[in-house]
């Protein structure tokens, strides 16, 4: 029994995290982060350069084929940068959803393009979208990176579509407002627009592609708290009151230490979900929920704890840690919020084959 | 990431399952009436059985009646032992800090002379560290030893052992250097509880029962050659063990936690409260991070087993101990004022067990080291901030 990263896997995790911090560090991102679309070409063409894009996509579609281990890895360290733009959308959830939900042709003219990074995707779950004779029509909320992709994969009730944006008529994207500038948020309306449905299209073919979009969040996650623990201890070594360094008082400590144990325990649930998904473990999408449903608590309160520590400097638009603040609560919202995946968790745990499996209505994802 | 048990692994864990389904007696219930005396002499008897077929002390070394396994085996060990609802280890401090204190520091003759009556359950041990004016700060130990020829004369006083009561034999660390700096002048010594002036008095908790009970000492004499470690090196010694019980404690707790969710959804369902959304939504909060805590232990134990010591083992016990207080406050609030009914009352649920939980888990953010020294260890050791006392 291992817990722990293999040596390749380790390997790739530092290969990342040397990359990011020459080529996204803080202020890179936070200049990107006021482009409109949060997408820099020139960034994006050196991941694909890594071979990044391919991540999860077959050898025989130019990917690299990795498994949810080492995504779990990359996701981390892009976490930890607060990486702008469309990768997460592209590689973890657009990608993954049309090779599920692809025929063997339809994966290799999308997905080759994605490898080779010269195609942008992203996806959203979209019940209130409806197919007709070929065409899409209907509304999509809080879709990220719209704008930046050139292909939407839409889950409608009637399967998954692929929606070509520059060619797509009866298209509108406009931007949401949202906090996180650094993971844009669209509407996205289509009134009878032209559409290509994708074979294989399956409800399991979605939730597979769910679990590997959510369990890459939730690796985010993990990154961006190792990153706010960092900045707050150092900060608290530093900053002087009462003629001694702030972290010398145990209130100070104490909201420290318990940073520490949010990030070390996601790390183990992101890892344990990772290995899970991998090893198709029976427990597998209910171990995704789990990480999702404890990193999202975790995040936001390292978030608070980190701003709290940092003190009026932590309310600052300089200070760093309200762009993780941020991003914390984008991520605790999207791929299910904590009261739809604690639902999965209690269909599994407390439902019984046969008992009261009608008996309970659910609770359904907000999403228009 | 390789989480699957070794073929060796798996066979150990088969053996077990099948001794312990053939050996195991049917689980006494809180209301049975046994008294606290009748109930360790149970966890005694089921003691020597596992030792006379070869189960006690998993991980120790083959020539003191120990199996020679890893620490994997370790922790299935207790693991297969909560599920199979065995009774607890009675000498449960001797196996799991007095013992791999004693094979860590201590001396042949020591070794000889103490570890088998520790796994047969002969030999029952308590701890002597914590003191009145000793509690968080243990170095801050005043009861006192004096060399007087190949003897020391301990005199003071010692509080919260467990099973002082029950104890043939007392781990006790004391100050034979009283000039020396707080944590320079302490020495380990094993001390005979039979030996005269040595008087045990049970501390009545919360719970109404008395696992634990203060010791007094006034001039026992302990032979020199019971010092464990060096004279004044005591606190190395002590810490050793201190971490010990660290990394270990947490394997019982998974499948004990997993058990006490499973009997609160079966109540649900009788209930009716399973299909609750508030109910349902608080159940699966418990079981997320129950799984959490499950991960974290396993992290933790395959980075003992490979020697490397990682950050986990310090929060672990915050862990478990903060979720069992969560957890048994959900369980009152499932449970409503049958709750609050002890063993005794015709309409008490699961024999009282719920109303001892929820008081019992009150101590469990204060003994073996408090949630607030956990933080000030992670804040100081592993993050590296300025020591805060």
């Amino acid at each position: 029994m291992r817990f722990e990263l293999s040596d390749t896997q380790q390997l790739l995790q530092k290969s990342a995290r040397e990359f990011l911090a020459h080529e996204a560090p803080i202020a890179e991102v936070r200049r990107i982060m006021e482009t409109e679309t949060a997408h820099d070409p020139k960034l994006w063409n050196k991941m694909a350069d890594q071979g990044w894009m391919g991540l999860l996509i077959d050898e025989d579609c130019c990917g690299m084929a990795l498994g949810m281990v080492e995504a779990a890895a990359l996701f981390e360290q892009m976490g930890r940068v607060l990486l702008p733009g469309p990768f997460h959308s592209t590689v973890a959830f657009a990608a993954p959803l049309i090779n599920a939900a692809g025929s063997e042709e339809q994966k290799q003219r999308y997905l080759t393009s994605v490898a080779e990074g010269r195609m942008i995707l992203t996806a959203a779950v979209a019940p209130a979208i409806t197919e007709t004779s070929g065409k899409l029509t209907g509304k999509a909320l809080f879709v990220p990176d719209a704008a930046a992709a050139d292909v939407l994969v839409l889950a409608t009730p009637q399967g998954v579509f692929t929606v070509v944006t520059a060619k797509a008529a009866g298209l509108s994207i406009v931007p949401l407002q949202a906090y996180d500038q650094t993971r844009k948020l669209y509407e996205v309306t289509l009134d009878a627009s032209p559409a290509e449905r994708l074979e294989a299209s399956t409800a399991a073919a979605v939730a597979q592609a769910e679990n590997i979009a959510t369990l890459a969040l939730t690796a985010e996650m993990a990154g961006g708290m190792q990153r706010l623990l960092e900045l707050t201890v150092a900060y608290a070594k530093t900053r002087k009151q009462f003629d001694q360094p702030i972290g010398k008082f145990q209130a100070v400590q104490h909201m420290c230490a318990d940073m520490f144990l949010w990030t070390e325990s996601t790390k183990a649930a992101v890892y344990y979900a990772a290995y899970a998904l991998d090893q198709g473990l029976p427990d597998a999408s209910t171990a995704v929920s789990v990480a999702k449903v404890y990193a999202a608590d975790a995040y936001r309160e390292c978030g608070n704890r980190a701003i709290q520590v940092h003190g009026g400097m932590g309310f600052t638009w300089e200070c760093d840690a309200h762009l993780y603040y941020r991003r914390a609560k984008l991520s605790e919202n999207a791929h299910g919020d904590s009261r739809y995946h604690r639902e999965r968790i209690a269909r599994r745990i407390i439902d019984r084959p046969g008992t009261n499996e009608t008996a309970v209505t659910g609770y359904r994802r907000a999403n228009p | 990431m390789d989480l699957t048990l070794s073929p060796e692994q798996l066979q150990f864990r088969a053996d077990l399952r099948t001794w312990l389904e053939a050996n195991v007696p049917p689980p006494v219930p809180r209301n049975s009436g046994e008294s606290l005396l009748e109930r360790f002499e149970r966890l005694k008897q089921f003691q020597r059985k596992l030792f006379d077929a070869g189960w006690a002390g998993v991980a120790w070394p083959k020539q003191y009646g120990g199996r020679g396994a890893s620490l994997i085996e370790q922790v299935l060990f207790l693991e297969e032992m909560v599920r199979a609802q065995a009774p607890p280890l009675a000498n449960t401090l001797g196996i799991t800090l007095i013992g791999p204190t004693l094979i860590h520091y201590g001396t042949e003759a020591q070794k000889q002379r103490f570890l088998r009556p520790i796994l047969s359950a002969d030999e029952i041990w308590c701890q002597g560290f914590s003191e009145p004016d000793a509690g968080s700060d243990v170095a801050a130990i005043r009861t006192e030893a004096r060399l007087d020829g190949d003897h020391f004369i301990v005199n003071g006083q010692k509080v919260w052992n467990s099973y002082g009561w029950a104890a043939g034999w007392c781990a006790l660390v004391v100050r034979t250097d009283l000039k020396a700096a707080k944590h320079k002048g302490l020495t380990y010594l094993l001390v005979d509880m039979k030996s005269p002036g040595i008087e045990v008095r049970p501390i009545r908790q919360i719970t109404g029962e008395s696992e634990f009970s203060e010791l007094f000492f006034r001039d026992v004499r302990v032979p020199v050659e019971n010092v464990v470690g060096q004279i004044n090196q005591g606190w190395e010694v002590a810490i050793g063990t201190l971490m010990h019980e660290r990394a270990t404690a947490g394997a019982i707790f998974t499948i004990r936690y997993q058990r006490s969710l499973e009997q609160l959804i079966d109540y649900t369902h009788k209930t009716g409260q399973n299909t609750d959304p508030v109910v349902r939504q608080k159940i699966a909060q418990a079981y997320a991070e129950l799984e959490v805590f499950r991960m974290n232990q396993m992290r933790a134990t395959s980075r003992a087993s490979s020697g490397v010591p990682g950050p986990e083992g310090s929060i672990l016990k915050i862990f478990w101990s903060e979720y069992n207080q969560r957890f048994q406050q959900m369980a009152q609030e499932i449970l409503g004022p049958y709750g609050m009914l002890e063993e005794g009352s015709p309409y008490a649920i699961d024999g009282g067990e719920w109303a001892y939980g929820y008081l019992r888990a009150r101590g469990n953010t204060i003994e073996a080291g408090t949630s607030e020294i956990q933080r000030n260890i992670i804040g100081h050791f592993v993050l590296g901030l300025p020591k805060s006392y």
